[in-house]
């Protein structure tokens, strides 16, 4: 079994205009760079993307709206981006705003095959409004569905020809549960092992999950808040 | 005299127990972290994946790939782990998280908050704030006592969109400490110098004084 591929532009072939996709990260922490660079340069437009956070304005998911490749997102927090704020207001962009613990919680039966699941965030709030809820041991839920995705791309620090991946820190985040919820997973890594390296025991996203893997070069990797102490 | 940023911090600091799991909003419940008393411990939680989360890092020591859920650059402390965003919900959803203490806009008397949304305005999303309130068993707003325009934030009822109902417990905002109840705020504590009747001016929902109420020792 050999699931690797050359590079990004290959990694992508088959995604079109107007399909779903999910892409891992939280911030710009985890987020498969290499693939969003490819999307730009393909080209494809009228995207649903499902991603925690829209990137900001010249990295990450921002690249993407930029080009305005980008009609929906489905995210839970979209505050450092200017020009996200700017193509919602004027209608260019739609927007699904979903609490995170049910954005990775849909991400996670999607790829699980549970169509629908009842949470208590939102109970009482706008995020609520037209759903089923229901009381369970005295307490409010909202019924949640799951959520799919044509391709989902995701970041990984190490991965083999099967497919394995293992995380770095809390890069991993959204990435996990979006590998499990694509039709075509396409995993982004820093570092290709041969199988047997990974320890069996420590594999985060189990190959099965992955349809395609690249080695990505040069991760820029950027941080949004970097934040430091004094050496007293 | 109000309370500064660091005071409220340290006041809310008191409410941390031996052995709870906290979670920290951003802004001033950030600040918390640095007024755990000597000897306790306590663990934080980051919902972007982080249990046993350190202090900032040494200038040259910053991770890209190690952040907060404010996407600060953050450290590990020993015996930290690091997990899903899935995994991270089970712990705050399944009530294993003993403390959550987060900004708002708005809390009303029964325990209403809005934190999330201004319409029109500020569009930026709840992130995890929904699923935070809708679970944790204690939860503490710390927040100003009014806006900048000088009106109340502790109203009868919200007037923005909710981030959850019946939820709150506690209020600590630079004029006083306040229990949510039933008859609505009742006033534990004032800031040094703060007279009841100036926070009872200042504040818009069921306000409930119960006898003598201590100042607070900051």
């Amino acid at each position: 079994m050999n699931k690797i591929v050359a590079n990004a532009d290959a990694a992508l072939e088959g995604i079109q205009d107007n399909m779903t996709l999910m892409v891992g990260g939280f911030g710009l922490c985890g987020i498969p760079e290499k693939s969003i660079a490819a999307l730009v340069r393909k080209g494809v437009k009228g995207l649903t993307c499902i991603s925690n956070n829209a990137g900001v304005d010249d990295f990450g998911l921002g690249l993407l709206l930029q080009t305005r490749q980008i009609r929906r997102m489905i995210s839970s927090y979209v505050g450092e981006n200017a020009e996200f704020e700017r193509q919602l207001l004027s209608g260019e962009l739609e927007v699904e705003l979903v609490p995170q613990g049910t954005l990775a919680e849909r991400c996670r039966a999607g790829g699980a095959g549970i169509p629908a699941f009842f949470t208590p965030a939102g109970y009482g709030t706008e995020v609520a409004e037209g759903k089923e809820t229901r009381e369970f041991d005295g307490k409010m839920y909202v019924l949640e569905n799951w959520l799919r995705a044509d391709f989902a791309l995701v970041k990984a620090w190490k991965g083999d020809r099967f497919g394995n991946l293992v995380y770095k820190r809390t890069a991993r985040n959204f990435n996990p549960m979006m590998a499990m919820a694509g039709k075509i997973t396409v995993a982004e890594v820093e570092e290709i092992v041969e199988p047997g390296e990974l320890d069996p025991d420590e594999i985060h996203t189990p190959g099965i999950f992955v349809n395609r893997i690249f080695r990505g070069e040069g991760y820029e990797k950027r941080i949004e808040q970097r934040t430091v102490r004094s050496r007293a | 005299m109000a309370l500064n940023k660091e005071q409220m911090a340290r006041r809310i600091a008191r409410e941390l127990k031996d052995g709870y799991y906290v979670n920290l909003g951003i802004g001033i419940p950030t600040l918390v972290a640095n007024y755990v008393p000597q000897g306790m411990n306590v663990v934080f939680q980051s919902e972007n994946g982080i249990l046993g989360m350190g202090p900032f890092p040494y200038e040259g020591e910053e991770d890209a790939d190690l952040i907060n859920a404010g996407k600060q650059t953050v450290t590990l402390l020993p015996g930290s782990s690091i997990f899903d965003s899935s995994t991270s919900f089970a712990m705050i959803r399944g009530q294993h998280v003993q403390l959550t203490v987060l900004g708002g806009m708005e809390v009303a008397d029964n325990g209403d908050i809005a934190n999330w949304k201004i319409p029109g305005k500020m569009v930026k999303g709840m992130g995890g704030a929904m699923d935070l309130v809708a679970s944790a068993d204690n939860i503490i707003v710390c927040m100003m006592h009014a806006n900048k325009a000088g009106e109340s934030k502790l109203l009868k009822k919200c007037t923005l969109p909710l981030t959850g109902v019946k939820c709150v417990k506690k209020v600590v905002t630079d004029l006083g400490v306040f229990d949510i109840t039933p008859d609505g705020f009742n006033l534990l504590e004032r800031a040094p110098g703060v007279t009841v009747d100036e926070i009872r001016a200042k504040t818009e929902g069921r306000l409930v004084v119960d006898g003598e109420v201590p100042e607070m020792v900051v």
